[in-house]
């Protein structure tokens, strides 16, 4: 949870409690403690019925597939893509590239494709870098991974033999995004202020009126 | 009474209700609280939101940061138990494989159905609505008035919880004083739509949805819902006190632990429960309807589906709520010599007429919007505000090329980040990465909208289903196959749908990632993917071309009663779930009163 001061901002077990204060229903706030327990069961997905309260990380229901190169890649990449600044950490610093691990692997409609995507992808950067530089990808410089960034990052790549470097680039770009802005420190850099129980709903405060000229 | 094991079953009960959603949960409520004793079967598992729902967990604790899968079609924290477009085991079949000719059946596996986890969109049908064929000559006339299910819409607003204003609007039915609660406050895109859209005549009003905005009145509610039974008043004002408020956090989808919105397993059940009146056995998959020499139902048949074994139970009344195609399958189904095309089907209508919501949908980005103050607009977990129909004097006139109309639902704003949040930002700055992605990443965040549109589909003869010759179900149950076909009164509407809500994006400034779709039949989404799944027995005036009574009750059967959409015989724009609540009311109340004279 992001836990940012505001006046109207109750504590959520508080929250809870003040509402249903005279009700039977204050078992709901143990909740929380149903979150342990329960091992990883092996095999495909998660099925129809998983556990919605307990925490989950990359491996707890299929095996990840990255080696150790090729998630360090994957690190690399996604700190080029979100570094940290003064208002959050890099993507990597968050272990994105373990989210992207997860998703590749995961036995899903449409992850196959991803997987195949981003691994050749990952593949490319390397002979890209070596053909360039002599080096794998992450032993280039930044300058020089910069430099084949520079090259995919375009919506419309700069050459046709790009074209399929530059469209893993964007994939793992969204990915790395879906990754970074999902985690508390990634909501709050975006300034994702809810999921916290408030007493009243007031609509936007009056500035937001303001700058929309609503006020 | 209580949840039991097919061990604990009574050798009989007065009514059998099969399903237990809106249309099972509200049947059984109306009933036991009156004093009838109820065994409700649910062909899916127990399931208990209190314990279950997970609340604040954020994406970051899901597998797959909570994206949907084949396994959970609307993310990891969907409410949704064993269900989805595909239940395991469970299959359906296609007539056709051309394209736009299948049907998409949306199930779910659990108590409370689909009420656990629906949009929570509650709109009352107008009176044009009972009456599409004398407006127009398409379709069917529902044979009744909307007048006579205002007082049941009243009741089940009462009784669930409802949110909305009383705009006065043409074929927008104002509910009656005191029963609505205070909508909430438009959000900055909702209000800023809301200014723009003036340009193009559009109304945009606060939308209904079954959360409660603040607690409900327990003096008060339970005497005007259950006059004269003090019991029922005494425990349904227990129940409302254990309901609280929204806290305007969490989204409505993954069910509600303090019981703020409506789902049956939060609403229905816990006073049905409370009354002993009712008892619930899960795990049990009916199959038919057993039958006597006489005509009339005498209990179900059902495989418990723990042990398999096929096991039958008895009452005066037998009620299907399985959901419309589930209870057009279980009618299919009771065949024997005496009904060889089922039972309540002496029309050959069984399984006619199904119908789904017309959709499509548009979205766009709003520089305006770009760069807000940060604000929490989470809210009530859905929208606050929509646009009725609002061409009903052009559409009259024969001007738009299409029958009938359409609403337009909202999704706006910082909402809580899901994977796909951030994606595809590169139609917008031209693809970067590094610092200014992040830049543009806060740039850009909550200043998209989304509009789709919910149209009325008219009831057509391409579009049923029946039992497939071949395919059975892991409990040896033969499954449907479904047929389907567009009108072009549902492509039309769905491509105008798309170009309104371009001009919607344009006259607010923004600019839309994909142009409309000029032919309706790309614009249109695919049968059934609405998930407003009504018809297949409908409604009529007449044995003879239609499956049951006004009282949901089988022309064929009389003590059978039809209480989820089955017996709806058009669909209006309106999402269905709160006309099945209605209806399933009424159709209780009929049922009690004609218990009391002895006629079932
Ligand atoms: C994501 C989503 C959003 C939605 N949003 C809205 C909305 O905003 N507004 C709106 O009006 N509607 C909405 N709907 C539709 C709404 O959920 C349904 O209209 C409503 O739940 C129908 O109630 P029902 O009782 O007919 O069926 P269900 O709620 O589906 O309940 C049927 C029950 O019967 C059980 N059953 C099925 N077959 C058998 C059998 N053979 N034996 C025993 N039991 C059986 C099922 O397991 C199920 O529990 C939405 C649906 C979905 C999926
Ligand atoms: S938004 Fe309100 S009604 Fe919906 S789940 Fe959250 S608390 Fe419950």
């Amino acid at each position: 949870m992001n836990p940012l001061p505001s006046s109207d901002r109750l504590d959520r077990r508080a929250a809870l409690k003040w509402m249903l204060a005279g009700t039977a229903t204050l078992m709901v706030l143990d909740r929380d403690s149903l979150a342990q327990g329960a091992s990883a069961p092996g095999g495909r997905g998660y099925g129809t019925d998983p556990d919605l309260i307990k925490e989950y990380k990359p491996g707890d229901y299929w095996p990840l597939t990255l080696n150790d190169h090729q998630r360090r890649t994957a690190a690399v990449l996604c700190a080029l893509i979100i570094p940290a600044d003064d208002r959050s950490p890099s993507a990597a610093d968050l272990k994105v590239h373990d989210f992207i691990d997860e998703w590749i692997s995961a036995p899903y409609a449409g992850h196959d494709k991803d997987r195949a995507r981003i691994l050749d992808g990952l593949a490319w950067l390397d002979a890209e870098a070596g053909r360039r530089f002599g080096k794998k990808f992450i032993e280039a410089n930044a300058g020089q991974q910069t430099a084949i960034c520079d090259d995919l990052c375009r919506e419309v790549p700069a050459r046709a033999e790009l074209k399929e470097p530059s469209l893993f680039f964007k994939r793992f770009r969204d990915l790395t995004a879906g990754g970074f802005y999902t985690t508390p420190e990634g909501m709050k850099d975006i300034q994702y202020v809810g999921n916290v129980p408030l007493l009243t709903f007031d609509g936007p405060p009056p500035e937001v009126l303001k700058q929309l000229g609503l006020a | 009474m209580p949840h039991i094991s097919s061990a604990e079953l009574k050798s009989n009960y007065d009514v059998i209700v099969v399903g237990s959603g809106a249309g099972g949960g509200q049947t059984a409520y109306t009933l036991a609280m009156e004093g009838v004793k109820v065994l409700m079967l649910e062909a899916g598992r127990n399931y208990d939101p209190m314990a279950e729902t997970p609340m604040f967990q954020d994406n970051s604790r899901a597998p797959l940061r909570g994206a949907g899968t084949t396994d959970k079609p609307f993310g990891f924290y969907d409410a949704t138990v064993d269900g989805g477009w595909q239940v395991p085991g469970e299959p359906y079949t296609q007539a056709s494989n051309e394209p736009g000719r299948q049907f998409e059946w949306w199930r779910a596996r659990m108590l409370g159905g689909r009420t656990n986890h629906w949009g929570r969109i509650s709109l009352r049908n107008g009176p044009y609505d009972f009456k599409p064929y004398s407006r127009d000559g398409l379709g069917f006339d529902w044979p009744m008035t909307y007048e006579d299910l205002a007082p049941y819409y009243d009741r089940v607003e009462m009784l669930i919880g409802v949110y909305g204003d009383n705009d006065g609007l043409e074929n927008t039915p104002n509910s009656s004083p005191g029963v609505l609660q205070p909508p909430p406050k438009a959000r900055a895109g909702e209000l800023y739509t809301q200014r723009h859209a003036k340009k193009l005549g559009l109304p945009v009003i606060a939308i209904h949805r079954a959360v409660l905005s603040m607690r409900q009145d327990s003096r008060t509610l339970p005497a005007k819902l259950h006059p004269n039974n003090p019991t029922a008043q005494r425990i349904l004002a227990q129940a409302m006190n254990e309901r609280a408020a929204c806290f305007w956090a969490t989204a409505c989808g993954r069910g509600c632990s303090i019981k703020a919105n409506y789902q049956s397993t939060t609403v229905h059940l816990p006073p049905a429960l409370a009354s002993g009146n009712l008892d619930i056995l899960s795990d049990a998959m009916v199959r038919e309807v057993t039958m006597d020499d006489a005509g009339k139902a005498t209990g179900v048949a059902f495989i418990e589906r723990k042990s398999r074994r096929e096991m039958r139970v008895k009452a005066r009344i037998v009620v299907l709520s399985a959901s419309a195609c589930e209870t057009v399958r279980v009618l299919l189904n009771s065949k024997s010599a005496r009904y060889p095309a089922g039972v309540a089907n002496s029309s050959g209508k069984v399984g006619k007429y199904i119908m789904d919501t017309v959709g499509a949908r548009l979205s766009g980005q709003i520089p305006a919007l770009e760069n807000l103050p940060p604000h929490n607009e989470d809210g009530a977990g859905g929208g606050h505000v929509y646009v009725p129909w609002w061409l009903y004097q052009e559409q009259h006139a024969g001007k738009l090329g299409f029958a009938r109309g359409y609403h337009i639902e909202f999704g706006s704003g910082r909402q809580m980040p899901g994977v796909g949040t951030m994606s595809g930002l590169d139609w917008l700055n031209g693809g970067n990465y590094g610092k200014a992605y992040k830049q543009d990443a806060r740039r850009y965040y909550g200043s998209f909208l989304g509009f789709a549109g919910r149209g009325e589909m008219i009831p057509n003869e391409d579009s049923f289903c029946e039992i497939d010759p071949t395919v059975k179900d892991k409990w040896g149950i033969p499954v449907l196959r479904f047929h389907w076909k567009w009108s072009e009164h549902e492509t039309r509407q769905a491509a105008h749908m798309q170009q309104t809500f371009a001009d919607l994006i344009s006259a607010l400034g923004g600019r839309v990632r994909q142009a409309p779709q000029k032919d309706g039949a790309k614009a249109i989404e695919p049968g059934g993917s609405i998930i407003h799944e009504v018809g297949g027995a409908i409604m009529g005036t007449n044995p003879r071309n239609s499956v049951t009574n006004q009282w949901c009750q089988t022309w064929d059967v009389k003590n059978l009663f039809l209480t989820d959409g089955a017996p709806f015989c058009s669909n209006a724009d309106k999402n269905p779930t709160l006309t099945i609540m209605a209806l399933a009311w009424r159709a209780a109340d009929y049922m009690l009163e004609e218990m009391r004279k002895g006629n079932l």
